[in-house]
């Protein structure tokens, strides 16, 4: 700190932005700090609960600010860098836009160089957290379970990551000629694809109809093919866990069982 | 019988084949179609041995005329047989595939008729998925030994992956256990595969023009079944990547099915261990630049069962170590336990920017652990001093190798006495571990 005269010290300068959670709003942070020669000790979306220990300032969203400092992120210091920005703000990493903000103001400093500085904890961090997002996309392409429901393709999945916008090209070249709705309910967003064109849109919730007869004869199929693959004198749980972590079972067919035909049409109250 | 148990009875029977990656087809469906494919491959389960399921993997039927020893579908076997009719399998693959359930299809097949009754077979269940449903995911077939050479073509231009089974790493096992193939019969569809994907890329010049097994070829081999060493086994396996320019060579530890006078008795527990070190060493042999030879001392036959070659490879070379990490070429850093083909390339990237220090080393991925005894970084070593001499062998191994280690070489060291009278490890092993505890 002590080797920034632009910036006020840490005491100084104790305080909480709090921006409307877009990359933009992000982007007005970082412009609001160089504007005012302080760095936060946190930086907050909209719906996080107000710290009372810090003075909150409110950062609004300014187009210019936003495209004056996303102008500045691969001219001074590489596109490689941007991307990785751009990336990072779509994962779960604690405390991302303080980590990025940090990121930036060291980048500015040392130019393109900077994303090969191995051991610097801002460039770890980042690079870290995108790659963990990237895999949980690639697990995903593989671990999505889709349902028939009237000739679309419906599923939901529970990721870490905000991973949606890294399976739209992917089944697109995949299945170019079916309708798709996959349902993320932990960020509330769907992608939803219809030949030949997709889009990540809020949804808040999604219930998939109960399975028609024919989709009950597949998921069968499916669960009995993956029961009878397994070489029983291999059994190995841990490897499974490892490599296919419990937290995705609870989408995939192999892992749940379907409530027989007559206590759904209880349970839907037809 | 309905597809449910046709399904059950033939997936069964074609589990023992250890394959099962979609990897290295890069496409996507044109309009009208269906099915792309990645060249990473995807996995789109696990089952309960851990093993990736990513295509659906069954045979087309498990009648077969042949009678090898190994084989649950063997003639000689009590067990339900069935067929899938092409059309079947096909309309069963496209229903999975579009669930996302699996990337493709495996499809092998017992010999009911004839070799090439087989093969038609399989290649109208092909013709009905490329043609008909104009599906481009990814599709793995295995070429029946002694099937005519026409035939083997045309199964080639619809698989984007072709195989043929070794099984058996020698000519004399083979002889004895699978009476009905010889050497020459398996050899040969493979060396006509390969000609057929050479050809085939002479022709790529034209965007549009077929490809033959764009995926390449690979094999399997069982180990366990028959008394080959390791060293038989990957000095074969590294003449099938050059000679025959396989992508991949798998490896099967042997359950035994079936109660043979010649094979290891039912319920034998399959040697996983062994398996799992021809897979570190398969590794070393396509991506590290290691021969097969540099892999064995003189006279070993196997490799060593409580180490990781590479590790017991460094252990024997010890005059090339430590290495400084900013200024050695990248051939070497591949060969420094704790060093993987990312991080070592990461490494020649990361020290042109700047010096790394041990701390950078563990961001890039290194694996401190083991490469601490190997590496200065800097002129520095890892801060905590290498352990004493005879624990470094110890420090090397994982958590689940020091058990096995110390659960399976406890009496030798304690009882020394009596050692007539316990179980030993052979001479040769216990040669390697004590000139592996010498100082380096």
């Amino acid at each position: 700190m002590s080797r920034r005269p632009d910036v006020k010290n840490a005491a100084d300068a104790a305080l909480t932005y709090r921006y409307d959670g877009s990359f933009e709003g992000f982007l007005c942070c970082v412009f609001e700090s160089y504007t005012s020669h302080e760095i936060p000790t946190a930086i907050i979306g909209p719906d996080a609960p107000e710290g009372s220990l810090f003075d909150v300032k409110e950062i609004s969203t300014d187009e210019e600010h936003a495209a004056r400092v996303a102008r500045s992120i691969p001219a001074r210091i590489s596109p490689a860098a941007d991307d990785l920005l751009r990336h990072a703000f779509l994962t779960c990493l604690p405390e991302k836009e303080l980590v990025m903000l940090r990121f930036l103001r060291q980048g500015y400093r040392y130019g393109a160089r900077f994303l090969s500085f191995a051991s610097n904890e801002e460039v770890w961090r980042l690079t870290e957290a995108v790659k963990k997002m990237l895999h949980e996309a690639h697990l995903l392409k593989g671990f999505i379970r889709f349902s028939d429901q009237g000739g679309v393709l419906v599923t939901t999945i529970g990721p870490k990551n905000f991973a949606l916008p890294f399976l739209a090209r992917h089944f697109a070249a995949r299945v170019p000629e079916e309708r798709i709705l996959i349902y993320d309910e932990n960020h509330h967003a769907a992608l939803v694809y219809r030949p030949y064109e997709s889009a990540v849109i809020p949804m808040d919730d999604f219930r998939a109809a109960p399975p028609d007869e024919e989709e009950r004869k597949f998921r069968a199929l499916w669960r009995s093919f993956y029961d009878t693959i397994e070489i029983v004198p291999r059994h190995n749980e841990k490897c499974r866990m490892t490599l296919l972590p419990k937290r995705y079972w609870r989408y995939m067919t192999e892992f749940t069982k379907d409530a027989p035909p007559e206590m759904e049409r209880i349970g839907t109250g037809a | 019988m309905d597809t449910m148990e046709k399904l059950r009875i033939l997936s069964d029977a074609a589990k023992y084949d250890a394959a099962c990656t979609s990897s290295g087809a890069q496409k996507s469906a044109g309009r009208g179609g269906i099915g792309s494919a990645e060249a990473v491959g995807i996995c789109h389960s696990f089952a309960g041995d851990g093993r990736c399921i990513s295509l659906l993997k069954v045979l087309q039927t498990n009648a077969c005329v042949y009678d090898c020893a190994y084989c649950v579908n063997r003639r000689s076997n009590d067990t339900r047989r069935a067929s899938f009719a092409p059309r079947e399998l096909a309309e069963l693959t496209i229903a999975f595939y579009r669930r996302n359930y699996i990337e493709g299809l495996f499809l092998s097949s017992g010999v009911s008729g004839t070799p090439d009754a087989a093969t038609e077979t399989m290649i109208e269940t092909l013709r009905i998925l490329r043609e008909e449903y104009r599906f481009s995911g990814y599709i793995h077939a295995k070429a029946i030994p002694g099937a005519d050479a026409a035939l083997v073509r045309r199964l080639g231009m619809l698989a984007d992956r072709l195989s043929v089974n070794i099984e058996l790493p020698s000519g004399a096992s083979l002889q004895r256990l699978a009476p009905d193939k010889t050497k020459a019969a398996i050899l040969g569809p493979m060396g006509l595969i390969q000609g057929g994907i050479h050809e085939s890329r002479d022709l790529v010049r034209f965007r549009h023009a077929p490809r033959f097994a764009p995926a390449g070829q690979s094999t399997q081999m069982i180990v366990g079944a028959t008394n080959e060493s390791d060293r038989q086994i990957l000095t074969l396996t590294s003449a099938l990547y050059t000679r025959y320019q396989l992508k991949r060579v798998f490896y099967s530890a042997y359950i035994p099915v079936n109660e043979a006078r010649a094979l290891p008795p039912v319920g034998t527990p399959p040697p996983l261990w062994r398996e799992h070190r021809l897979y570190q060493a398969d590794w070393l042999l396509r991506f590290y630049g290691f021969s097969s030879e540099e892999l064995f001392d003189k006279t070993e036959g196997r490799l060593h069962p409580y180490l990781d070659p590479k590790c017991h490879w460094a252990l024997r070379h010890k005059e090339i170590f430590p290495l400084e990490v900013n200024r050695a070429p990248y051939e070497l850093l591949l060969r420094v336990p704790g060093v993987g083909v990312k991080s070592a390339w990461r490494i020649t990237r990361a020290r042109r920017a700047a010096a790394l220090t041990w701390d950078a080393l563990a961001k890039i991925g290194v694996v401190t652990k083991r490469a601490r005894h190997f590496l200065v970084a800097n002129g520095k070593r890892y801060y905590a001093a290498p352990a004493a001499k005879e624990d470094l062998l110890l420090d090397l191994m994982s958590p689940r190798e020091r058990a096995l280690y110390r659960q399976e070489t406890a009496p030798v060291r304690q009882l020394s006495l009596f050692e007539e009278e316990i179980p030993t490890l052979s001479p040769v092993e216990r040669k390697e571990l004590s000139c592996l505890a010498a100082p380096m």
